[in-house]
């Protein structure tokens, strides 16, 4: 299982994806929305995943 | 080390050279829309947020090459939970990059903080809030003799600003918008410039995220239910299903904005607020007349 915190939500989740694309349509978050990490490295949306992945999804919107 | 895929492109960045791309794009933006001109004085309208940090970054990465004076603006509209945060990284900032900043609040200015502002009336928040920050940043910026203000939007807030315009049938409003923004020169009224306007928010977070900026991610509790967050989700979406959609909108939009600007040239005439003396296109401007209803 991948281990995603959304930081959006303040929220772990964990699931099974494949890729990054995968990982954020079970998600159901939109790739515009966020930047998604694996030890503080920026990860590509075609990007393979491993089972024991810690990921972070970043939040990409304005503040204000 | 991965290297990072720019949007819809089959280029490959490795981090330096992403940072490279990103600033010879925001340069480019101020030479191809004139912005910034030798010896002006600049303000950054600065929330600590990713974008008027980046903005601000780059700024003063410049201004010795163009030749012009950079400070900051922070304004304190009174958000619980959410601009104290952003404000104290935002001082924190200035004060490592030696820049001068200016902080400004609704509270002493108006007498309210936002939160109270808001249960004082039923105007939207983002409304009042839009409407006062920008009030206190022209009027500062004037009273400290800037010659521009710089703030943070990228293409996606202008993306948004063009179709909230649209949708409401606010054409004369569009005319106003565009890189460097205002259609009418007076010296109570400063130009605004948006360096990151072609720069879509989500590589603005990445350089953001690669310049290692100590953001805080805290959303404004008032954003969730406006129109502009609607407007956001449904670009967003667009663009997931039709990658290019927001950049087709800034470009047909550039197409024709000297023709919105011609056309509303004549309308806009600049008068006075007859309460407070700031530019307004109505004889009360929408500040005094918030205001007026929150001292009922």
């Amino acid at each position: 299982m991948v281990k995603a915190f959304i930081e959006r939500k303040n929220k772990t989740e964990e699931l099974n994806a494949k890729t990054v694309m995968d990982l954020l349509k079970k998600l159901n978050i939109n790739p515009e929305t966020v930047l998604v990490t694996r030890d503080n490295e920026l990860l590509n949306l075609n990007d393979k995943l491993e089972k024991k992945d810690s990921i972070k999804l970043l939040s990409v919107i304005s503040g204000g | 080390m991965n290297k990072i895929q720019l949007p819809n492109s089959n280029v490959f960045l490795s981090n330096s050279e992403y940072i490279k791309y990103f600033e010879k794009k925001v340069f480019k933006t101020i030479l191809k829309y004139k912005l910034i001109s030798k010896n002006d004085k600049i303000a950054v309208a600065f929330s600590g947020g990713k974008d008027s940090t980046a903005v601000l970054y780059i700024l003063n990465k410049l201004k010795d090459r163009l030749k012009f004076k950079l400070e900051a603006i922070a304004i304190d509209e009174g958000i619980k939970n959410y601009r104290s945060i952003t404000l104290k990284a935002a001082k924190k900032f200035c004060k490592e990059n030696n820049i001068k900043l200016h902080t400004f609040s609704y509270k002493n200015e108006f007498s309210f903080t936002l939160d109270k502002m808001v249960k004082k009336t039923s105007n939207s928040p983002c409304n009042i809030c839009g409407t006062f920050r920008r009030y206190l940043l022209n009027k500062y910026s004037v009273k400290l003799k800037f010659t521009k203000l710089a703030t943070g939007h990228n293409l996606d807030d202008e993306a948004q600003s063009i179709l909230m315009n649209l949708f409401k049938n606010n054409t004369a409003i569009n005319a106003r918008l565009g890189p460097i923004t205002g259609i009418i020169k007076s010296e109570k009224f400063i130009p605004r410039i948006k360096p990151l306007y072609l720069m879509p928010q989500k590589e603005v977070a990445i350089y953001a995220f690669l310049k290692g900026f100590k953001i805080e991610h805290v959303e404004c509790p008032n954003a969730k239910n406006s129109f502009r967050n609607d407007i956001q989700t449904f670009l967003n979406d667009f663009e997931a299903k039709y990658p290019g959609t927001k950049n087709s909108i800034i470009n047909s939009f550039l197409e024709i904005l000297p023709l919105l600007k011609e056309k509303y040239k004549t309308e806009a005439k600049l008068t006075f607020c007859k309460l407070c003396k700031e530019p307004s296109s109505k004889e009360i401007c929408n500040a005094c007349s918030f205001l007026k209803e929150i001292k009922k």
